[in-house]
């Protein structure tokens, strides 16, 4: 096979990826002018469901970020028995069905769940809640962060944390300060993949949470509600969603590339500039 | 080079598969768009149609507003059954659909989960009682809102305010209090009697059951017409209404 066929084909398997993969996005748009995108938003429909789809994600990002980070700076430093059994079990609900995660978190916090008379005695009911949206979208979206913040900080220079802990500064210090800032692009990497996940969450809320405006409705839920109701706000609804999807795509290549730039403009504490001018010092 | 030739090969066979006709089934078989309600009979019938007139009968389930959206949009359908007859006129209206007619008829009934606090109608008000009902465009949403509009006043408020979930369909519903997420919903008595062993059913009063009609129409250009219009015409007096009989469901009204 010549060298230009080969590219030919290669090309051809380019341009109908890309047909496939762009055309429906591109359909949503076609139907939807800008004035309709903004006007989309005088619905109190869609105006409801964005709130909700905005605190929610924003509070499960929240209670990943806080939870996931010292996890996940366990699992790449640390060796200890199970620990590769954490690791996959962190990593299950990536590769699960969002209906299985649904069913699961009704088997863990329903009624009938295996905490349900724990809750129910404390005075917490759950399903069709706004906190179960949140913990439904933990669930789904929390081992895209984990994951990625897993990997940051096993990539981390082992003599950084040497030089750290060289010059006086406690384990938690250096985590907190040399760590989690030299990490950061991994981090916000991990979060933005995370935040993604979560504003897209559909399944899994709908069968915990379920469906009601203002309180568990978020967008995509409403966009599926109002496909039978109003076509047209479901597009714009849709759009709405591939805007800020979008965006958060673009920030993320961008910043990732910023982040990643040779010269460093990655802004670090003064811990993290000690310990690196030690490293970087003959020994 | 030989293998990308065969994946090629391969979505090309693939594409040209799944590419369709305008109708829905080709010469044998049939695609049936059917209220979530009556998968339990449909179903059944769907089977023995399809062994009777050796024809391949696809059923898919669903709110009635989607599946009539799903038509709108053009995904094909040969016969859509209706939880109402709201949805079959539009569609006939907008000239996708031929004289939809009715075949079968509902009530609404309470289904309540056995080990929470539902046992009445009034019970659905008490404060703190759970309750999902079918979103506002599903006929079985709207049904309920149509029986609770006739509540008194304090009673209608009261309960409207202890619904947790607004479902796409019925089954959602149903789901919401086997599952323990509400403590009470309102069904279809079908649907209740199908899950009897996982809900515990209240009867809604005559006065508050708004009138339920299911509607079939032959889509236009259904391929084969003459099958579907018989698929149609055996759930009106055929192995149809029996299967619809025998799950509870009443005849044309």
């Amino acid at each position: 096979m010549t060298r230009a066929a080969f590219t030919a084909a290669l090309a051809a398997a380019l341009a109908l990826a890309l047909a496939f993969l762009v055309l429906p996005v591109v359909a949503i748009f076609a139907d939807t002018s800008p004035g309709r995108l903004v006007s989309s938003l005088d619905n109190p429909v869609a105006a409801d469901a964005l709130w909700l789809s905005v605190r929610t994600t924003l509070t499960a990002l929240a209670v990943m970020v806080v939870v996931g980070t010292p996890a996940a700076y366990l699992l790449a430093t640390r060796r200890f028995p199970g620990r590769a059994l954490a690791v996959t079990a962190l990593e299950l609900p990536l590769v699960l069905p969002p209906a299985v995660a649904g069913i699961g978190l009704l088997a863990a916090f329903g009624p009938r769940g295996i905490l349900g008379e724990a809750l129910a005695s404390a005075g917490v009911r759950l399903p069709l809640t706004t906190t179960a949206v949140v913990l439904a979208l933990c669930f789904v979206a929390s081992p895209f962060y984990v994951r990625q913040a897993q990997a940051a900080f096993a990539a981390l220079d082992p003599s950084l944390v040497e030089a750290s802990r060289t010059l006086g500064a406690s384990e938690a210090r250096t985590f907190a300060r040399v760590a989690v800032p030299v990490c950061l692009p991994g981090l916000a990497a991990g979060t933005g993949l995370a935040f993604g996940r979560a504003l897209g969450e559909f399944g899994a809320t709908l069968m915990f949470a379920g469906s009601l405006q203002g309180v568990s409705q978020t967008l995509p839920l409403a966009i599926y509600a109002s496909f039978a109701t109003d076509f047209p706000a479901a597009l714009a609804m849709s759009a709405l969603l591939v805007v800020v999807s979008g965006a958060l795509l673009a920030a993320l290549r961008i910043g990732g590339a910023r982040w990643a730039g040779p010269t460093g403009a990655v802004r670090l504490g003064d811990d993290a500039r000690a310990a690196r001018a030690q490293t970087a010092q003959p020994a | 080079m030989r293998r990308l030739a065969a994946a090629v090969a391969l979505c090309a066979a693939l594409a040209s598969g799944c590419g369709g006709s305008s109708s829905a089934g080709g010469p044998d078989r049939i695609d049936v768009a059917a209220a979530a309600s009556l998968s339990d009979p449909v179903t059944a019938y769907a089977r023995q149609f399809g062994r009777d007139h050796d024809v391949e009968v696809r059923v898919r389930f669903g709110g009635s507003d989607e599946l009539a959206a799903q038509i709108r949009q053009g995904v094909p359908a040969d016969v859509f059954l209706s939880a109402d007859a709201v949805l079959p006129a539009e569609l006939a209206r907008a000239g996708l659909l031929d004289r939809p007619e009715p075949f079968a008829s509902n009530r609404l009934a309470i289904a309540a989960d056995p080990a929470g606090p539902v046992r009445s109608l009034p019970d659905l008000a008490r404060p703190g009682v759970v309750v999902a009902l079918g979103s506002d465009g599903v006929p079985v949403g709207k049904y309920a809102r149509h029986a609770i509009a006739r509540l008194p006043q304090p009673q209608r408020v009261a309960l409207l305010r202890n619904v947790k979930s607004s479902e796409p369909d019925v089954k959602g519903v149903l789901a919401k209090v086997v599952s323990g997420a509400a403590d009470a919903g309102i069904v279809y008595v079908t649907d209740a009697r199908a899950a009897r062993a996982e809900v515990h059913t209240v009867a809604l009063p005559r006065s508050l059951q708004p009138a339920i009609r299911y509607d079939a129409g032959v889509a236009v250009g259904a391929s084969p017409a003459g099958l579907a219009r018989r698929f149609v015409e055996g759930l009106r007096s055929g192995a149809g209404a029996h299967y619809l009989r025998a799950a509870g469901f009443g005849p044309v009204p």
